[in-house]
């Protein structure tokens, strides 16, 4: 197999592009289809320091790497989960990406600046996934909103966008479709712009990206994540891919060119500020607030409980 | 030398394919040498979803392993 723009050895196949590259012809492509993204969208520009959320897993530093050799500014932020041995590996992973380059890294540890993953999931109900989710979306507003940044990047890939819109889809929820874009306009002044520059690259293309560019990335999956229901989505989206070639690559653009602007009247009223934290919240408290005090709540409620049960 | 009948390729029964399945770490040997297309459908993964590389190199879909190679299976596919 030649590849498609040199006409060397190829050493990866993009059935969805009908193409295939070498090495470096492969990492030109990336890098192109990232800048491509970034202008065609109007995410930032040069003149912009972004923000970006770095994990220690493949898309992320695989973005940073990227955003880099295109010459944009930018800084890492890095949430520690308090997942075991799975965070620390991910926190030395991206520690060790940003010193090797001399990148700027704020790392932010759950246990000493919030609540870790663990201690969430044993004090409320809530899915270990979604009090990720919900922890990350505010620690990474909070840290842009403090440090200044007017951007936050993403490693958010076509596989996550395709599987979360076949998600929504499957249970319509019309006010997450009207917020799905690789582009979220800042809503609330302590809301940084969001944005995904790889909604249109496959986790395969960021894996064989973090490859050839030797970036030493976390392979090992995040232990609270066997099950998750986005896993099942993308086994779904795979076998369609492998029939169809192309199948995530026009689900996703043509929901963004032709469904999304019918979805995006119904978007939610505008956040007020959240009277615990001041971060943007739709209720009197942010969702992240409500975590936290239920923990704090059952944790107290357990330490009250505690003296009782020892002396029955 | 015998030839394979699902692939018509010759293999040697003697130095089997050592294949490393990651993020599992499971290990896996194979007899014979094979086309990478060909030791995903054998292993019942589809093409996507992990990256076969061999040294310091990936392998493509028609590229053919030789049967005492040692290859990695890289899973790509993260979620939660």
């Amino acid at each position: 197999m030649k590849c498609k723009r040199c006409g060397g050895k190829a050493e990866v196949k993009l059935r969805q592009h009908n193409s295939a590259f070498c090495r470096a012809c492969f990492v030109y492509f990336f890098q192109r289809q990232v800048q491509r993204a970034v202008e065609h969208e109007h995410m930032f520009t040069t003149e912009e320091e972004v923000l970006v959320a770095v994990s220690g897993g493949k898309d992320s530093l695989a973005l940073w790497d990227a955003l880099i050799a295109l010459g944009y500014r930018t800084a890492g932020v890095h949430l520690a989960l308090g997942i075991g041995a799975y965070s620390r590996t991910s926190t030395e992973k991206t520690e060790a990406f940003a010193r090797s380059r001399d990148l700027r890294l704020i790392t932010v540890h759950l246990d000493d600046e919030g609540v870790a993953i663990p201690t969430i999931a044993a004090f409320t109900r809530r899915p270990a996934c979604a009090a990720c989710g919900t922890s990350k979306r505010h620690h990474f507003d909070r840290i842009a909103f403090e440090h200044g940044f007017a951007v936050l990047a993403t490693g958010h890939n076509l596989d996550d966008e395709a599987a979360r819109l076949l998600g929504n889809v499957l249970r319509w929820q019309v006010a997450h479709l009207a917020k799905q874009h690789p582009v979220l306009a800042s809503t609330h002044e302590r809301f940084a712009r969001k944005v995904k520059p790889l909604f249109r690259i496959s986790e395969y293309e960021t894996a064989v990206y973090a490859f050839f560019r030797r970036i030493d990335y976390i392979v090992d999956e995040c232990p609270n994540s066997a099950g998750a229901s986005q896993l099942i989505y993308k086994d779904v989206l795979n076998r369609l891919e492998a029939a169809m070639p192309g199948t995530k690559l026009s689900f996703v653009q043509e929901f963004l060119r032709s469904g999304q602007p019918a979805f995006a009247g119904e978007t939610n009223r505008a956040p007020q500020s959240c009277e615990r934290c001041g971060m943007p919240a739709f209720g009197a408290v942010c969702s992240y607030c409500s975590l936290v005090r239920e923990v704090e709540t059952k944790q107290a409620r357990r330490m009250a409980a505690r003296p009782a049960s020892a002396s029955s | 030398m015998r030839v394979d009948s699902l692939e018509g390729i010759p293999y040697c029964r003697a130095f089997p394919m050592h294949i490393t399945l990651l993020p599992q770490h499971k290990q896996i040997e194979l007899e014979g040498r094979h086309r990478v297309a060909d030791i995903l459908r054998r292993l019942d993964l589809l093409p996507g979803t992990v990256m076969v590389i061999r040294g310091d190199e990936l392998a493509c879909d028609d590229d053919v392993v030789e049967a005492d190679e040692s290859i990695e299976i890289r899973n790509v596919i993260s979620g939660g």
